[in-house]
């Protein structure tokens, strides 16, 4: 231990203690330190009178203000109910057609309506609800379920494939996996299915399968797509004679599909979103997909 | 490294990686069908690797016995190089995901680099693999000066440098093949847990039996410091990772505690993760490596006091601020926040010690890049626990919460503070430690501390304008109460500061890769021939205690 010293620099002593030629100089706490020690602490006491802070065993202190967090976020619910109460009941009863009529209602609806779908639908459908690989556009006016508002208010409601009790239930089976039709039955199939469509891209080969295929199809696929391919929007079964196509239209997805079967699954909102809010949500997407075809 | 053993400890080495290829054997074995085999094969892999090291150099002479009257620094060496290696590795990865959240598909379609797995990478590589091996390397240097006496013995250094860097690579590869316990910064298994706990026991032995040996009857501030990080650590590890394999043979594991304790004993985990890793650690190199650089006494022995115990004892109560507005009661986020709120007494305290300490040595400031990182280390320090306990406050953690303002702050913390004043400490430590004249270019260090500042202020300026636009975003409510914006508006409105961000990391990385560079230049430069005399000699106790 050396010996306690004058900072020639500061004009200060040194502690005496020395590491490797490290000092310390004995400089006081400066009263800014105390004084904002004291502020801070005093300030904690203070939220400690106010505020519920400290456990007893069994309990906690409620402060004085008597103020919990659950209340605050029940009063905040209030609030937010009230602003809401403005529109909700009128798109909660009015009918949709004459919500669509209605400017100021659409207005709402394209706004609102908006967030409502970024939130919750895109994620699947896309940002401009054109779909993807797997996930039905939906300003296309294809419609596996149906197309009007009421139907469209059903879907969200229940959902497709889901866990509600009214949930929309459709399933293409797995016609490989589980040895309905083998190979060569499913190619016949898959040429048949394009013959409905795109007629002229198959080649002799595709040709010559065809009767094959269009027995196959009334033994197997016309009770859930109808005789002629339409679809049945009762079962949710997609019209196999356009252009619009959820999972691809080339053969090699038509083959998989066929072998693997398919179940998409849309969730339902009657538990996330509120009455006003589904069928507002409703309006949206019929909207966009009148504004896409005008 | 291993002439540097005598015969005895050679095979004492010997034995401790058998011991290590059995575990790593045993592990093997039981998790074959898993990430747990991959990982016991590793472990292995490099206890055979020692083997054979210790072998090959077995038969060569014994070290000179005098070499006992010096301290030990190769394991501080090699902890130095480690480091920067993983500073490099962690920075380049954190700047990838960086880079992935502008670009999302940056991930070639592969599951191992995906954000959700490269994400912990950075994090672990970063404050694990830099910031462990550097406070590892650092604190054995700080011990042995300020005790004057050489580590205990000379094998458990090596214990703990290699065992940990086991650890983080156990860690760092188990995420890439998704293997997680998904608590942040505790992500590694309970296998490596267990690993890391020996490890570390290791280490607080060693630290404890060195220190026992010091001359001086005080010790120095450093090494409280040091020893509250170590200590604390090892408690919030083994507590906060209490967890039940699903069976011996499998990685995963499911935790001792559910819902909100679970959360609780995270965040007072993470929390002093912060405080005890980031804090205490960085705090024992500042203290040690500061006012060596700028030859001065330190400003006030009382604050040192005044600040440790005030940030020893509030931060442990600080932790549940992390878990305001959620299932967490009420009282329990208040009473963490007033905590948080005091405790920004002894963090400025610290700062302004240290900073008071460079009265008298301002001009050195000025023209010593090296003193400068350590200046701007702690302007930095001042700068982010000023913010965290800010960002404590409930109302301003309903704005800041789950937004870019948290990854900022952090970001101020890790960039400006934890790496600027370790690249302060090794630019200081290398050419003592390698007993060269000096670093191989100043102009280098220039360079390399305008990059890291440059990178740091690009990038905490950026993720407070993404933070603080997230956050009024997301509670932008319409008059007739819906919401103003979508979560893909707040997204959208991300794109240029997500840029700027990835930028600034990318200029925080080269200034590491110049570090890396200009150190080991370093090395390969000659040794000085009449060195001056870095350190007081240690004094040798006639009868080492045992």
């Amino acid at each position: 231990m050396t010996k306690p010293e004058r900072d020639p620099y500061t004009g200060l002593m040194t502690t005496g203690h020395e590491w490797n030629g490290i000092k310390e100089l004995m400089t006081p706490v400066p009263g800014v330190v105390k004084f904002f020690l004291a502020i801070t602490i005093l300030t904690a006491v203070l939220f400690w009178i106010l505020f519920p802070t400290w456990p007893y065993g069994t309990g906690y202190t409620k402060g004085i203000l008597n103020i919990d967090q659950r209340g605050l976020v029940e009063e905040d619910l209030t609030r937010s109910a009230a602003l809401r109460a403005t529109w909700e009941q009128k798109f909660s009863t009015t009918e949709f057609a004459q919500l669509e009529a209605d400017e100021e209602a659409m207005a709402l609806v394209r706004t609102h309506g908006a967030r409502l779908f970024e939130d919750n639908c895109s994620a699947c459908h896309g940002i401009n609800a054109d779909g993807g690989p797997g996930f039905p556009s939906l300003i296309d006016d294809q419609w596996l379920w149906g197309g009007d508002a009421e139907t469209i208010n059903e879907t969200l409601r229940v959902g497709i494939n889901t866990q509600h009790e009214d949930t929309r239930f459709g399933e293409m089976p797995a016609f490989g996996d589980q040895g309905m039709l083998d190979l060569k039955q499913r190619r016949a199939l898959t040429s048949f299915v394009i013959s409905l469509s795109r007629p002229d891209e198959l080649d002799q080969k595709n040709m010559e399968r065809l009767p094959e295929g269009k027995e196959l199809f009334a033994e197997n696929c016309a009770s859930c797509h109808g005789d002629n391919g339409k679809g049945i929007k009762d079962v949710g079964a997609p019209n196999l004679t356009d252009s619009f196509w959820i999972y691809g239209g080339n053969a090699d997805t038509i083959q998989a599909t066929l072998k693997h079967g398919r179940k998409g699954v849309m969730p339902y909102f009657e538990q996330r979103l509120g009455e006003a809010d589904r069928r507002l949500l409703t309006l949206y997407v019929r909207d966009m997909g009148a504004q896409k075809n005008e | 490294m291993i002439s540097q053993l005598t015969r005895d400890e050679r095979s004492s080495a010997m034995i401790l990686c058998t011991i290590l290829v059995i575990f790593g054997g045993v592990l093997g074995i039981a998790g074959r069908d898993d990430v747990l085999g991959f990982h016991g094969a590793l472990l292995a892999a490099c206890g055979i690797g020692l083997l054979f090291m210790i072998m090959n150099r077995y038969h060569d002479a014994e070290p000179d016995p005098d070499g006992i009257k010096k301290y030990y620094d190769d394991p501080t060496k090699v902890g130095v190089i480690v480091s920067m290696i993983w500073l490099v590795f962690a920075t380049f990865i954190g700047d990838w995901v960086a880079w992935l959240l502008v670009f999302p598909e940056a991930t070639f379609d592969a599951g191992w680099a995906s954000f959700g797995r490269l994400r912990p990478v950075h994090t672990t590589g970063v404050i694990f693999g830099f910031g462990g091996n550097a406070l590892i390397a650092t604190s054995f240097h700080v011990l042995q000066r300020t005790s004057r006496a050489r580590l205990s013995d000379n094998i458990s250094p090596w214990v703990v440098i290699i065992g940990f860097n086991l650890f983080c690579l156990m860690a760092v590869t188990g995420y890439m093949f998704g293997i997680t316990a998904s608590k942040e910064y505790a992500e590694p298994e309970w296998y490596a847990d267990i690993f890391l706990v020996v490890i570390w026991v290791v280490y607080f032995v060693l630290y404890l039996r060195t220190l026992a040996r010091r001359q001086e009857p005080h010790i120095y501030v450093a090494n409280w410091y040091f020893m509250a990080f170590i200590l604390v650590v090892a408690i919030l590890h083994i507590i906060n990772n209490l967890a039940v394999p699903v069976s011996l043979g499998h990685a995963k594991s499911y935790s001792l505690f559910s819902g909100v304790q679970d959360a609780m004993t995270q965040w007072w985990y993470g929390h002093n993760a912060v405080a005890f890793f980031l804090t205490s650690g960085f705090l024992g190199m500042l203290y040690y490596y500061l006012p060596r650089r700028a030859g001065r006494p330190i400003f006030s022995y009382r604050m040192s006091i005044i600040s440790f115990w005030g940030i020893t004892f509030l931060y442990m109560w600080a932790g549940s601020h992390h878990l305001h507005y959620t299932a967490l009661p009420h009282w329990v986020q208040n009473l963490g926040m007033t905590f948080s709120i005091i405790l920004v007494v002894p963090s400025w305290a610290s700062a302004g010690n240290a900073l008071l300490t460079l009265n008298g040595a301002w001009e050195k400031v000025r023209d010593d890049a090296t003193l400068r990182f350590m200046f701007v280390a702690a302007v930095f320090y001042g700068l982010s626990t000023f913010e965290g306990s800010f960002m404590a406050i409930r109302p301003v953690n309903s704005l800041s919460h789950y937004t870019d303002w948290t990854v900022g702050h952090v970001h101020a913390g890790a960039l400006g503070w934890v790496a600027m004043i370790t690249f302060g400490a090794f630019y200081t430590l290398v050419p003592m430690l390698w007993n060269r004249e000096r670093m191989y270019s100043s102009r280098l260090i220039e360079a390399h501390f305008w990059l890291a500042l440059s990178g740091t202020v690009i990038y905490v300026f950026s993720m407070w304008n993404s933070g603080i636009i997230q956050g009024l975003m997301w509670r932008a409510y319409a008059e007739n109460g819906t919401l103003a914006y979508s979560f893909i508006d707040s997204v959208d409105a991300m794109a240029p500061y997500y840029v700027a961000r990835a930028v600034g990391g990318f200029l925080f990385f080269l200034g590491g890769v110049i570090g890396l560079y200009n150190i080991w230049k370093t090395i390969k430069m000659p040794a000085q021939e009449n060195a001056p005399v870095y350190d007081l000699p240690p004094v040798v106790d006639p009868e080492p205690a045992e």
